[in-house]
């Protein structure tokens, strides 16, 4: 190879890196305002479980399906911070279910689609799940919305979490393969 | 917080022991270190010279130095007396160590966080026992056991005025003891790095004379003090209605979540977030709103609160002493 030939190299290699970066996400700057669109607390709450402080008001029920949650790598990944910070991990373990159920696989006990898991979380469900509308603001619900997808591979590989902040035992949510989800069953 | 952190200055026996071992081994090194450096600096003074326009003498390179090895014997008998002299003086300072009393100690358990410290009181009457953070209270004059362990990866406790180093590591048990001879505040460190906020992972041994350790310690079993009405009476909902209550806990109050500091009695602590923040109302505010502007990493998700609801909690939580 001559030596003129090593700068121009370097550039095409340089770019077609570039090129490759371009498709990963579109980057959202702020909180995509995916449930100002619902008009006020109305839902009743579930579940009567809640942390310390009991809360009977109403909760506000999805507007929309998550979008601006599922397709951001920053969501997600929040998300998951998020599931174990408010531990999470405490009832469903890293999503293989414990005292809680499993949230890799494809049962769905109230459905799968996030507006139904932002519902699950904020009304709670019978049988041990708190509601924790109020104790969350709407936006880390969504994002742990999101991530809870993400543990069970539905959303897009090049959005889902590649690595934990902490460790982790079962492989990365990037890399599982989608399950198929159905909606309803058991 | 005004505090001691001062590898050379002991105030317990443990550290006087460990700084006289470092002493020692210091005067030992610095003499060899000397001795070496002098050796070297009369062999350049009697090698043989020469300058540009003639070679130096080498003509006694291949020879041996007649007489030297008197000297290379000596220098072999003084290194290896040296060397004994100081696993004597370490054996020795670990068997006082070893030895010292722990009659009447008072027993702690210190569980180390990413990125803060937990502190319980193991009182013989499990009633008496109780959980502070961060801050770590002992009577002066009275041997302190400390039975150490690790929540997530290794920390490792150090007080470098009052004692050595000593590991925690996950799924395991170690223990060390220490002494506080003088009243004082003795600022204490994380010294392994166990992730991005290490550096931010302080602690903070107050030794008081004995009687002030007990009106302390009686402070802190009691369960938190009822809000006056107002404010902090509001506050005190807010905290619970929030996500606050879902990590810590404040004895007294249905809020019991073990996840963070035991926040019973924090406006008593003098620092917030294991020594990064002073415990003032602004710092305290700033915390909660962003805890990962100023502790990126840490497990305190941001509280979004109108700014009355804010300063209605931070309200509250100042009543907690």
């Amino acid at each position: 190879m001559t030596d003129s030939a090593v700068p121009s190299l370097a550039i095409a290699l340089a770019l077609a890196m570039a090129l490759a970066g371009c498709e990963r996400e579109m980057r959202r700057f702020e909180t995509p305002p995916d449930n100002q669109a619902s008009p006020s607390p109305q839902a009743p709450r579930t579940s009567s479980l809640q942390p310390a402080g009991p809360r009977d008001d109403p909760v506000r029920l999805p507007a929309g399906n998550g979008q601006g949650y599922e397709d951001n790598a920053y969501s997600v990944s929040q998300g998951k911070r998020l599931y174990r910070w408010y531990n999470c991990a405490g009832c469903h373990a890293q999503g293989g279910g414990g005292m809680g159920p499993a949230l890799t696989d494809d049962q769905w006990r109230y459905g799968s689609e996030p507006a139904q898991i932002f519902s699950t979380i904020v009304q709670g469900r019978p049988n041990g799940m708190p509601s924790f509308g109020g104790h969350l603001n709407e936006d880390q619900v969504w994002q742990l919305t999101a991530y809870v997808r993400s543990m069970s591979g539905q959303l897009r590989k090049d959005v889902a979490p590649g690595r934990g902040d902490t460790l982790q035992a079962n492989e990365p949510e990037a890399a599982r393969d989608p399950e198929p989800a159905r909606p309803g069953t058991k | 917080m005004d505090s001691l952190h001062h590898v050379l200055a002991p105030f317990g026996p443990q550290a006087g022991h460990v700084h006289a071992l470092w002493m020692l081994t210091l005067a030992v090194c610095g003499l060899v270190f000397a001795a070496v450096l002098a050796a070297l600096l009369i062999a350049l003074m009697r090698a043989g010279r020469g300058n540009a326009q003639s070679a130096p003498d080498l003509s006694t390179v291949g020879r041996p130095e007649p007489g030297r090895r008197h000297a290379v014997a000596a220098a072999l008998a003084a290194s290896t007396l040296l060397l004994l002299v100081l696993i004597a003086a370490s054996i020795f300072t670990d068997r006082a160590l070893a030895r010292m009393s722990t009659d009447g100690a008072l027993r702690l358990e210190v569980t180390a966080h990413q990125w803060w410290w937990e502190v319980r009181y193991v009182e013989p009457q499990v009633a008496d026992s109780f959980i502070t953070a961060n801050e770590i209270h002992v009577p002066t004059g009275r041997p302190v056991i400390v039975t150490l362990k690790a929540d997530d990866v290794i920390h490792s406790f150090w007080v470098p005025s009052l004692a050595g180093k000593k590991d925690l590591i996950p799924g395991r048990t170690t223990t060390m003891n220490f002494r506080a001879d003088r009243e004082g505040v003795y600022r204490g460190q994380c010294a392994e790095f166990c992730g991005s906020q290490h550096a931010l992972m302080a602690f903070f041994v107050v030794a008081d004379a004995p009687e002030r350790y007990q009106a302390w310690a009686a402070a802190q079993r009691s369960p938190a003090p009822e809000p006056p009405p107002g404010p902090p009476l509001r506050g005190r909902e807010i905290f619970m209605r929030s996500s606050c209550a879902m990590c810590h806990a404040i004895d007294g109050t249905p809020a019991q979540a073990v996840r963070g500091p035991n926040l019973t009695h924090m406006a008593s602590r003098g620092t917030l977030a294991a020594g990064s923040l002073s415990n003032t109302p602004d710092d305290l505010k700033r915390w909660i709103a962003d805890p990962q502007q100023i502790k990126p990493g840490t497990y305190m998700p941001a509280t979004q609160l109108s700014s009355e609801d804010m300063d209605a909690l931070v309200g509250y939580l100042q009543t907690l002493r």
